[in-house]
């Protein structure tokens, strides 16, 4: 196992987006899904909500932040792993919200990066302190379940499974599923579709 | 104790339990499209991996496609692009594609089912959240990323959390002018955006019951929209018949034992919910969306919430959508002009759908100043379409006809809307700028309202319309 899979603890200054239900669209507007790679995504990572100029991606004092610090149901809508991709590439290595989308959350899992969730009252002191102290370093302690901030710490709920896989290094999903060649074979073959009536 | 279909389909597929906790997945069926699959396949050549069963890997194209010039290339170069690396992953990996020339080209949720690959008890995923869709069938169908997509491309398997399932019993009948959109937009306001996170949800009651299959798909669709990765509804005679006879569908002596095995997945009478859901189908009415989220929404003779008795996040999440949309507190939205109209999508852009449509269109004219799409969501409904003419009653009536793909739902193609664009849609996404303008401006709503709002230049009441 590479050590530098291992996410245990992610450390680093926050940034807060504000607001329930912000959506997959909003994180990554369609129009850039129009590409082969992943490459540029970070460029436009909320590109039609900071179109204002006071978006916290657009605020210097977040720069080089690592901590996204989201409301409910971050990253609901569409499936595009552009998402998480183009957060990722703004510099973005941890989530903690109050709940999360599912297949943005899982889409996190599968590139290493933490989504740990808090209580609105937790969220909102973290928020807060945040724009109040940008500077301040956030510590996401993944394997013992808290966040450590400026005005002290909060548990966060994740998951076992999902825990486990970021703690140990082993999130990468393909690595997971590729030694049960044997078993998936005759799963497959003893399947009434495959076995009696297959898709031709 | 019985078990729901959900239960037994993650049995059914189950190769081993991970050592994260999660169960590996069998996937029967895998769909790709343009858009998420290109990252997927170039990870798959980084790691030297192959397709692990081809032949239950089926790709098509729908959200880039122009729909209307066609010819290659493509105007747009990005789009053009992505069209060739899915051609030439596709051939290089030995998939199957259904491409701009090909008759079986459309959504790849609305080919799947036509075709005939979407089977009940069957594991579905494509890198769409919309697949959910597939449920209509019985079938457990995953949206998923796509570093997923490559999961399933070199192993044919999702490592997965296992789901609780929630019933939710629609019972008695639906009135005149109200349809599946309806239903599943009054679910999701009932229930909210993210109710269903961790859940399944299984449709039945009365009116889903004796729902056509499209219908079926439309509710299953926005599953997703309301939180629930998957939803489905119970496989019945009304999906055997459905299937029979289609070209992936199993064929002769194989359809009775296939429909045996259907059955049997089925949930059982005594199955066991983690929770269960009662709503009358008199209580829901043509329904529209007045915000920015899909469960922000009102029945046609409603008002939009006041801010008065809202509080904390709530009322700060209605503002947002109030200054977005233009609208005010308590404001009815019948009556709300519209600039664009858009009939087509995953969600409602079948053949049923085209004819609810056109039965409002049919010697109507489309109001001055608006814009009126009607896209089909596959060239096999197009031509539907067309051999019961009602291309041409859209067309006499001011609606442009246009060829089968994705479209104005999200806008990858050059069909946007431009500014603060109001638009009445069949889609299944209110968000900011979903419709391709930052700015733009979406209000979900069922066909018929779509065209009814074509016609009228405003949201107006189906009802008022029907004979």
């Amino acid at each position: 196992m590479d050590s530098s899979s291992v996410r245990k603890q992610i450390v680093g200054r926050g940034v807060p987006v504000r607001g329930a239900d912000i959506d997959t669209d909003r994180i990554i507007p369609a129009r850039y899904l129009r590409t082969v790679t992943f490459e540029n995504l970070g460029d436009h990572a909320f590109e039609d909500d900071r179109a204002g100029g006071e978006h916290p991606f657009d605020d210097r004092r977040y720069e080089g932040s690592g901590v996204l610090v989201a409301n409910a149901n971050f990253g609901c809508g569409s499936s595009r792993e552009h998402a998480p991709q183009a957060l990722m590439r703004w510099g973005v290595n941890a989530f903690v919200a109050e709940s999360f989308a599912e297949i943005f959350f899982g889409n996190c899992t599968t590139l290493g990066l933490p989504c740990v969730t808090a209580t609105a009252a937790d969220i909102q002191r973290l928020q807060a302190a945040v724009e109040a102290d940008p500077e301040q370093e956030i510590t996401v302690d993944v394997e013992a379940r808290v966040v450590r901030f400026s005005e002290g710490e909060f548990e966060v709920s994740i998951p076992n499974g999902v825990r486990e896989q970021l703690v140990s290094g082993n999130w990468d999903s393909l690595g997971q599923l590729l030694d049960a060649e044997e078993d998936v074979a005759a799963l497959a073959a003893g399947l009434p579709y495959t076995a009696s009536f297959a898709v031709s | 104790m019985g078990k729901t279909l959900l239960h037994k389909t993650w049995e059914a597929h189950s190769v081993r339990q991970l050592a994260s906790g999660q169960t590996q997945l069998f996937i029967g069926l895998h769909l790709v499209h343009e858009v998420t699959s290109p990252q997927a396949f170039q990870m798959l050549r980084e790691r030297g991996a192959k397709v692990r069963f081809p032949e239950r890997t089926f790709a098509t194209v729908d959200h880039i496609v122009p729909t209307d010039v066609t010819d290659r290339p493509f105007i747009d170069s990005l789009a053009e692009e992505m069209m060739s690396t899915i051609e030439k992953n596709t051939e290089e990996f030995e998939i199957p594609l259904f491409d701009i020339n090909d008759r079986r080209q459309g959504i790849v949720h609305v080919i799947g089912p036509e075709l005939g690959l979407t089977q009940p008890g069957m594991t579905i995923a494509c890198g769409d959240s919309h697949t959910s869709t597939h449920g209509a069938f019985g079938a457990i169908a995953f949206g998923i990323g796509t570093s997923q997509v490559r999961d399933v491309l070199a192993t044919q398997c999702l490592a997965m959390d296992p789901l609780k399932v929630r019933r939710i019993n629609v019972s008695g009948a639906l009135s005149d002018g109200v349809y599946a959109k309806d239903v599943i937009l009054h679910i999701i306001g009932l229930l909210g955006v993210k109710g269903g996170v961790g859940y399944g949800y299984e449709y039945g009651g009365d009116v889903i019951d004796s729902m056509s299959m499209e219908e079926r798909m439309t509710v299953c669709n926005m599953s997703i929209e309301g939180g629930a990765r998957v939803g489905y509804v119970n496989p019945d005679q009304t999906t055997f018949d459905y299937l029979r006879g289609r070209p992936h569908a199993p064929a002769d002596g194989d359809f009775d034992r296939a429909t045996s095995w259907w059955e049997s997945m089925a949930s059982d009478a005594d199955a066991v919910y983690d929770d269960v859901v009662d709503i009358q189908g008199s209580d829901i009415g043509p329904t529209i969306t007045w915000g920015i989220t899909p469960g922000q929404s009102v029945s046609i003779d409603g008002v939009i919430p006041e801010l008065g008795t809202l509080e904390g996040d709530e009322r700060k999440s209605v503002q947002e959508a109030l200054d977005y949309m233009g609208f005010a507190e308590g404001q009815s939205i019948a009556g709300t002009p519209v600039d664009v109209t858009f009939v087509g999508s995953c969600t409602n852009g079948r053949l049923s759908d085209l004819r609810e449509a056109a039965k409002v269109a049919q010697g109507r004219k489309v109001a001055n100043g608006v814009k009126a799409l009607v896209v089909p969501g596959s060239q096999q409904v197009s031509a539907a379409a067309e051999a019961e003419g009602l291309h041409e009653i859209f067309q006499e009536a001011g609606f442009e006809w246009r060829g089968a793909g994705c479209s104005m739902c999200l806008a990858m193609n050059p069909d946007k809307l431009q500014g603060d664009q109001r638009c009445a849609s069949s889609s299944n996404r209110n968000f900011k700028g979903r419709q391709g303008s930052p700015t733009g401006r979406t209000m979900l709503m069922s066909p018929a309202m779509v065209a009814a709002a074509a016609v009228s230049g405003e949201v107006t009441d189906v009802r008022t319309l029907m004979n």
